[in-house]
C-alpha cells in the first residue's frame, strides 16, 4: 500500500511523582524538551502538536488543553487534543501517527501530561461524575468498586487466585526498581507484601492498584523521509487500532474485555500479523490495577483466556521470560498519571527496541512491541504496535 | 491536499434555545440518523471510524468519550473524541481517510447548553487558574477587553459591530435551523446594558441546543455513494498564545495560520476571489470582523465598513453567515464549526431553501473555541 510510513524519533519522559512541585504545563514543557533533545530537534521542527490529557476535573480548568496548549509546545502551531478517557495515553500516538500518515505533517510532538495531585482531598471524586447521570451517579459508585466487580468476576469465571494476581504487582514492581523515573519501584517486594496491605474494596488490597500520580511524557514522531535523516534507529508504527464499546457497561460479560481484542485485531491487521504470540516481543499492556494486565493479555490474543496467570507463575511474562510484559514496571510500579502513564508504555518500547533501556533492558534484541491503555467505564482499548522494521 | 476528502451526508437536530423534551443523546441520534440516511450508509456496516468533539465541564460528565457510541451507532467500533471544535472534528475526520487506513469517518457535535445551570461560571473555569481566576473575570469581560482594543487599533466603530447583528439575526429568519431570527434595525442592535462596554448585550451570541452529524468518505467512496458530493479541499487549525497576557488582542494571528495552512491544501492564493461566500464565528459581533480579516476576505480594519456597506449580505459580493451565524442560530459550543459546515454543504449542493445563494462553488468555513481560548479552524468546501 502506498501509506506513509511514521517513525518514533524520539522520547522525554518526567519521573512519575505523588506530587510534582511544577504546575501541568511545566511538565508538559519539561518532557517536550526531552524528547526534542533526544533527536535533536527544536520546537521549530515540529509542525504540529497532538495532545493526550485526562479528565478536565483533575486540573478544574475547563477546556484544559487549551490552558495546557503553550507548555507542550503547542503556541502558534496546528494544536488537537484527543481524548478516550485512561486509554488516551496510547491514543495520543495514533492521533499523532494519523496526523504524519495523513500526509499533513511531517513531524508532530505527541504530549502526554497529567497532574493528579492538585485535586483535593483525592483525584478519586474526579471519577465520581464519570458514571452515568440518571442511572448510576444516584448511587455513589466509585472506580475503586467497579474494578473490584470486574476483579471478582474474572476470578470467579477462571476460578484464579488472589496470589496468581498479586504476582503480577510483585513482577511490576520489582521491574521498576530499575527505572529512573519509577514512583513505585520496590525489589523486594513480595507476594505477601500485596496480599497484606489493606482491603480496599474486595478483592482488591492496596497494593493491588497504582496510586494517583503527576508526571509528562513526550514523543516525536516523523514521516520516513525526515526519520531516516534524523536517527539511524527509528522505531517504526506498524500497526494501530482502538475500539469502544457500549456505555451500558453493567450489560457487558465483564470477565472478558471484547474492546481490547477488537482493538488488537485491528492492529494485528494493520501490521501484517498473524500470530500474534510469536510475532510480538515485548508487551506494555494496560496495569492500572494487576489483574488488569491478566485481563488485557487475554483480551490482546496474547493468553488463552484465563491462561494468563499461568504465564505469569511460569515466567513467561518476566523481563528475561519469552513474552516480557510490562519490563518498564508498568503502571503499578513505575506510576499512575493517567494520560501520561500510557505514553509511557509506547515511550519503553521505543527504549526497548532501540536496546537503549540500560537496567530494564529485556534480553534477545526484541523487534517489535505492542502497548494497551484502557478506560471509560472499562469501556476502550487502545493498541500501538511498534517495530524496528518499516 | 493529494486525495481528495468528500461530504457524502449531513444530518441535524435543533438548533433551539431549549429541548426539554430530548436528551443529548437523543438530539445526537436524530442527528446521525438523517445523516446516515442522507449518505445512504450503514453506520454498523459500513463506517470505519467515529470522531466527537466534547468537552466534559460543558457535559457535566468526566470523560463524555464513555457516552458517544451507541446512539452514533459506533459501539465495539474505533471511536474516539477531539477536545476541540466541530471542525477540528472534520479536519480528524479527513486525516483518517487521508491515511488510506479509513474510507468512512463520522464527525459528530452536540450543544445542550440549555442543560447547564451555571454556563457563565463553567466557562470562566477555561481561564488560567493562577493567574487570572482569582480576578472573577466574566468570559464578557474578557471579550469586551478584546473588542475595544480592536475598535480602538483599526478604527472600527460600534455601529459597524451592530450592523453585523442586524445582518446575521435578519439571514437567520431564513434558516428554518436558526433560533434567534430577528428583524432589528442598527438602533435595537445597540439596545440595552452593555455586557462590558463597548460589548452590547445584542452583540454576544446566546446559546442553543442542537447536534450536527457529518459523514466523510476517501474520493473514491464518495463517488461511488453520492451524486453530488461537497470536497474537502483544504483543512487548518491552530493556536495562538495560551495566556491573556502574552496574546495578540487586535488581530487573531492563528486564525491567519489556520486560513493559511487550508488555502495551501485548496490551492487558493486570493481567498478574496476564490471564495463565493463565508460561514465564520460570530459569538461576538465584533469576533466576524476580526475573523473576515484574518482570514484575508478583506484587508485588517476594512471589515466593518465591507459590513455596513451590505458587501457582506447574501445579495452582497461576499455573502458572509447566510446562515444566521451564532448570532442568528445560537451559540452551539463546540458544535459550532459542524453548523457552518453543514450550512455550507446544503449552500453548495442548492439545498438551502430560501436562502440559497446562487452559483455558488467555493464556501470558507470557520470556528473559533471562544474566550479566552485562542484555538481557531477552517475548512474550504466546493461543490
Amino acid at each position: 500500500m502506498g501509506m506513509r510510513k511514521v517513525a518514533v524519533v524520539g522520547a522525554g519522559m518526567t519521573k512519575f511523582v505523588r506530587r510534582a512541585q511544577e504546575t501541568g504545563k511545566e511538565l508538559a514543557w519539561q518532557a517536550s524538551r526531552m524528547a526534542l533533545g533526544s533527536c535533536e530537534l527544536t520546537l521549530d521542527d515540529i509542525e504540529a502538536i497532538c495532545l493526550g490529557t485526562a479528565p478536565d476535573s483533575f486540573d478544574g480548568v475547563h477546556m484544559k488543553a487549551e490552558y495546557l496548549s503553550d507548555g507542550a509546545g503547542g503556541w502558534g502551531k496546528p494544536f488537537m487534543r484527543s481524548y478516550v478517557g485512561g486509554g488516551t495515553g496510547v491514543f495520543a500516538p495514533i492521533q499523532g501517527w494519523y496526523h504524519v500518515a495523513s500526509g499533513l505533517f511531517d513531524v508532530v510532538l505527541v504530549v502526554c501530561e497529567e497532574k493528579m495531585s492538585s485535586y483535593h482531598p483525592h483525584a478519586q471524586g474526579a471519577f465520581l461524575t464519570i458514571f452515568d447521570h440518571t442511572t448510576e451517579r444516584a448511587l455513589k459508585p466509585n472506580l475503586l468498586w467497579i474494578f473490584a466487580l470486574e476483579m471478582n468476576r474474572y476470578m470467579q469465571t477462571y476460578g484464579i487466585s488472589k496470589e496468581d494476581i498479586a504476582r503480577v504487582a510483585v513482577k511490576n514492581k520489582r521491574n521498576a526498581a530499575d527505572h529512573p523515573c519509577a514512583l513505585l519501584g520496590d525489589p523486594d517486594i513480595t507476594i505477601q507484601d500485596v496480599l497484606n496491605s489493606e482491603v480496599l474494596a474486595w478483592p482488591v488490597n492496596r497494593l493491588d492498584v497504582s496510586p494517583v500520580s503527576d508526571g509528562a511524557v513526550a514523543l516525536v514522531l516523523a514521516a520516513e523521509h525526515v526519520a531516516k535523516r534524523v536517527t539511524d534507529k527509528p522505531v517504526w508504527i506498524q500497526g494501530v487500532g482502538w475500539s469502544l464499546d457500549t456505555a451500558y457497561w453493567a450489560n457487558r460479560d465483564l470477565a472478558y474485555p471484547r474492546y481490547v481484542e477488537y482493538a488488537a485485531r485491528m492492529a494485528y491487521e494493520m501490521a501484517g500479523i498473524k500470530e500474534p504470540r510469536k510475532e510480538i516481543h515485548i508487551v506494555e499492556p494496560y496495569d492500572p490495577f494487576d489483574y488488569k494486565e491478566l485481563h488485557h493479555l487475554e483480551g490482546l490474543l496474547l493468553a488463552d483466556r484465563g491462561q494468563a496467570p499461568r504465564l505469569t507463575a511460569d515466567g513467561v511474562t518476566a523481563r528475561d521470560g519469552d513474552m516480557p510484559v510490562c519490563p518498564s514496571g508498568g503502571l503499578l510500579g513505575v506510576g499512575n498519571p493517567i494520560a501520561a502513564a500510557g505514553l509511557m508504555k509506547v515511550a519503553e518500547l521505543f527504549w526497548q527496541l532501540r536496546g537503549e533501556a540500560s537496567a530494564r533492558q529485556v534480553p534477545g534484541q526484541p523487534k517489535r512491541g505492542l502497548a494497551q491503555a484502557w478506560g471509560d467505564l472499562m469501556q476502550v482499548g487502545t493498541v500501538v504496535i511498534l517495530g524496528i522494521n518499516p | 491536499m493529494d486525495e481528495r476528502v468528500g461530504i457524502i451526508g449531513v444530518g441535524w437536530a435543533g438548533y433551539r434555545p431549549l429541548t426539554p423534551e430530548v436528551s443529548y443523546k437523543e438530539l445526537m441520534y436524530e442527528a446521525a440518523v438523517k445523516a446516515y440516511a442522507d449518505a445512504g450508509v450503514d453506520p454498523r456496516r459500513d463506517v470505519d471510524s467515529f470522531v466527537t468533539v466534547a468537552e466534559d465541564f460543558i457535559e457535566g460528565t468526566s470523560i463524555f468519550d464513555e457516552y458517544v457510541p451507541d446512539q452514533i451507532g459506533g459501539v465495539l467500533k474505533p471511536v474516539h473524541t477531539i477536545g476541540g471544535d466541530g471542525l477540528h472534528g472534520l479536519a480528524t475526520g479527513v486525516m483518517l481517510i487521508l491515511t488510506g487506513q479509513a474510507e468512512i469517518v463520522v464527525v459528530e457535535g452536540h450543544s445542550k447548553a440549555s442543560n447547564v445551570l451555571t454556563l457563565p461560571h463553567i466557562v470562566a473555569y477555561a481561564q488560567d487558574p493562577i493567574l487570572n481566576r482569582p480576578l472573577g473575570w466574566h468570559s464578557s469581560f474578557i471579550a469586551g477587553m478584546e473588542m475595544n482594543r480592536y475598535l480602538f487599533d483599526t478604527g472600527t466603530t460600534i455601529e459597524e459591530c451592530g450592523s453585523v447583528v442586524v445582518k446575521n439575526r435578519r439571514n437567520a429568519l431564513r434558516n428554518p435551523l436558526a433560533a434567534y431570527g430577528a428583524d432589528l434595525d442598527l438602533e435595537e442592535a445597540l439596545d440595552g446594558p452593555p455586557l462590558a462596554w463597548p460589548l452590547g448585550e445584542r452583540m454576544a451570541a446566546e446559546h442553543a441546543d442542537g447536534a450536527i452529524v457529518v459523514v466523510l468518505a476517501s474520493a473514491e467512496r464518495a463517488e461511488a455513494l453520492c451524486e453530488k458530493p461537497v470536497w474537502v479541499l483544504g483543512v487548518g487549525w491552530c493556536n495562538g498564545a495560551a495566556s491573556l497576557e502574552s496574546r495578540e488582542w487586535t488581530y487573531p494571528v492563528y486564525i491567519e495560520a489556520a486560513a493559511r495552512q487550508a488555502y495551501r491544501q485548496a490551492g487558493i492564493r486570493q481567498p478574496r476571489l476564490a471564495i463565493d461566500f463565508a460561514e465564520i464565528d460570530d459569538t461576538y459581533a465584533y469576533k466576524e470582523l476580526q475573523h473576515m480579516e484574518a482570514l484575508g476576505l478583506c484587508r485588517p480594519g476594512e471589515a466593518g465598513a465591507l459590513v455596513e456597506e451590505g458587501a457582506t449580505e447574501p445579495e452582497g459580493e461576499l455573502p458572509v453567515n447566510v446562515s444566521g451565524g451564532s448570532l442568528g442560530m445560537g451559540d452551539l459550543l463546540d458544535a459550532n464549526g459542524l453548523a457552518r459546515a453543514l450550512e455550507a454543504v446544503l449552500q453548495l449542493r442548492g439545498e438551502a431553501g430560501p436562502r440559497q445563494l446562487e452559483e455558488v462553488e467555493i464556501g470558507l468555513v470557520q470556528s473559533w473555541r471562544g474566550v479566552p481560548t485562542t484555538s481557531g479552524a477552517v475548512a474550504v468546501l466546493a461543490n
